[in-house]
């Protein structure tokens, strides 16, 4: 029999530590919506989307009053429309911002393009109709793939998305630039990953799955208050107690919600996702550790660590751990990273040393208006380089606040939170990226 | 038989205990395990109950409980038990 204090520390971690599901995400096959125009296509992707999906909201709602732990987000990801679209991809992505509209998510990813090893032409094609897609859809995200550690990185790729995130920058003005959070280029993108902005339906997946991904930020943070002072096994040893605890209510989740809309299910990601709120935040977690703020020296060995536990707690607790799982780093949306970033604490340097440990990438982080086409790329590049080499994750979702300067701010409000702007090097880098081409694949790459 | 939790805190006064049962009674949902502390001047009751005979949804249930709590100034919540079995128990 469970005891008194058991059933409430379970009670005080959803109704004052801000335990969450943050999200159930249905994969969705797309390469059967294929047909002669983009246009038919289109129509095939929204009829399937609406018939396959309808029930998901509900059931996310029902699990919710059920088990009285919020789900905050109900998703969808999809096949990357590269693999299906033509010479009008715009047509499909209107298609999928209506039906993720008609079945009550409020995200659908898959708007984009595996082109870690070159692009085709239809690859090419999508890539430039992105920023005008960005910003006249309301749901969709998308992602794209610019190297691997099999296959080295893309370095067209690479310089064309430089200038594709300063385009959608410019045309989404009016919302303070927002359409660059509904992009992310990927290093060694996972298949399975139920988080935006960079989930899609891989093509080595089922027809049909459901994956989640639980969050807990706040949960880790109580913990770590009880063992103040002590030495890190006892801090590493807490982690993982709260991290298991967490992923086996998103397992408990997973399988019912595969159950009750009859589709098998995939993964549980055991992320720590931060939110805007007070007390949600992974940058309070390394505070609590004993730095000042997320940026101090120890960060990136405070940030390992935790990573690291995360994932040892969480996989004893799910019977598949996919996705990404781990540590995220958004600055927008985690109040302790923002207000690093505000002191000067954090820099982009600082942050790029962290996403060599942490689970994915450069996230949500407002950058200088006039920083050029080039210098993200070069951004891009960078991250590209340590996880291919690294042989993990890595993601770039800057947004160049197009019309502001270092110090200022950007709000996008909600779950994606505000950001202040980070000072980039100004020194240049055109006739580097200019080169284009392929850097290989790192010796390790060659494993068999 | 299909066991939820009711949880109940709040400021502690004369009834609380009642009210609660009786509207679970109303529900036809069966009591089968109660414990109550004062935590901190707070009152706290932890519910175990079998909601396999119930006559309404488990929504409406849930509804029923939060107004019953609203009557008496305390928060009443009704949760699957397998949440608190999932997290503690391997």
């Amino acid at each position: 029999m469970l005891e008194a204090n058991e059933i409430l520390q379970t009670i005080h971690m959803i109704q004052e530590q801000h335990f969450d599901i943050r999200t159930i995400t249905m994969g969705i096959n797309l390469l059967d919506c294929h047909r002669n125009t983009d246009a038919e296509t289109a129509e095939c992707v929204y009829e399937k989307i609406v018939c396959v999906a309808g029930k998901l909201n509900q059931t996310g709602n029902d699990l919710e009053s059920e088990l009285g732990v919020p789900i905050v987000n109900k998703r969808l990801s999809v096949t990357p429309v590269s693999m299906i679209s033509g010479s009008d991809p715009a047509k499909i992505a209107d298609a999928l911002d209506r039906a993720a509209g008609e079945v009550g998510v409020n995200l659908i990813g898959g708007y984009g393009a595996l082109m870690h090893k070159g692009g085709t032409n239809a690859e090419y094609t999508l890539l430039e109709s992105m920023p005008e897609v960005f910003a006249n859809t309301k749901r969709l995200c998308g992602s794209v793939n610019v190297g691997s550690t099999r296959s080295g990185i893309n370095m067209d790729a690479v310089r064309k998305l430089g200038s594709i995130i300063r385009r959608t920058a410019e045309l989404t003005v009016a919302e303070d630039c927002f359409g660059c959070a509904k992009l992310v280029v990927l290093a060694n993108a996972v298949e399975d990953n139920p988080f935006m902005a960079g989930a899609f339906h891989g093509p080595g997946e089922p027809e049909c799955v459901v994956n989640v991904g639980v969050s807990g930020p706040g949960v880790v943070q109580r913990a770590l208050e009880a063992v103040r002072g002590q030495p890190f096994d006892v801090v590493a040893e807490t982690i993982k107690r709260t991290a298991f605890k967490i992923t086996r209510v998103g397992e408990l989740v997973a399988q019912e919600a595969a159950k009750r809309l009859g589709v098998p299910f995939g993964i549980v990601d055991l992320s720590l996702a931060p939110t805007p709120a007070r007390g949600d935040s992974v940058a309070y977690i390394l505070k609590e550790m004993g730095l000042e703020m997320a940026g101090a020296p120890g960060t990136t060995a405070a940030l390992a660590m935790l990573n690291d536990m995360v994932k040892k707690g969480g996989v004893m607790a799910s019977s598949h751990v996919g996705g990404l799982s781990g540590a995220f780093i958004p600055v927008s949306e985690d109040i302790g990273m923002i207000e690093a970033a505000e002191a000067g604490c954090l820099t982009i340097e600082k942050l790029e040393a962290m996403t060599c440990v942490c689970s994915v990438g450069l996230d949500m982080i407002a950058i200088p208006g006039d920083t050029s086409a080039n210098a993200i790329a070069g951004i891009i590049a960078d991250e590209a380089a340590i996880g291919m080499v690294n042989n993990k994750t890595t993601a770039v979702r800057v947004i160049p606040a197009i019309g502001k300067k270092a110090g200022e701010s950007v709000n996008f409000g909600g779950l994606f939170g505000y950001a202040p702007i980070m000072k980039v090097n100004p020194f240049g880098n055109d006739a580097f990226i200019e080169r284009g081409g392929r850097i290989p694949a790192p010796l390790h790459s060659l494993r068999n | 038989m299909q066991k939820a939790l009711v949880s109940v805190t709040g400021q502690d006064q004369v009834g609380i205990i009642a009210k609660v049962s009786a509207s679970l009674s109303e529900q036809n949902i069966n009591i089968l395990e109660i414990s109550q502390t004062i935590l901190d001047g707070c009152f706290t009751m932890l519910m175990v109950v079998d909601i396999a005979g119930a006559r309404e949804n488990f929504d409406q249930i849930a509804a029923r409980l939060n107004d019953t709590g609203k009557q008496i100034g305390v928060l009443v919540t009704i949760q699957r038990m397998e949440l608190f079995a999932a997290m503690h128990r391997i």
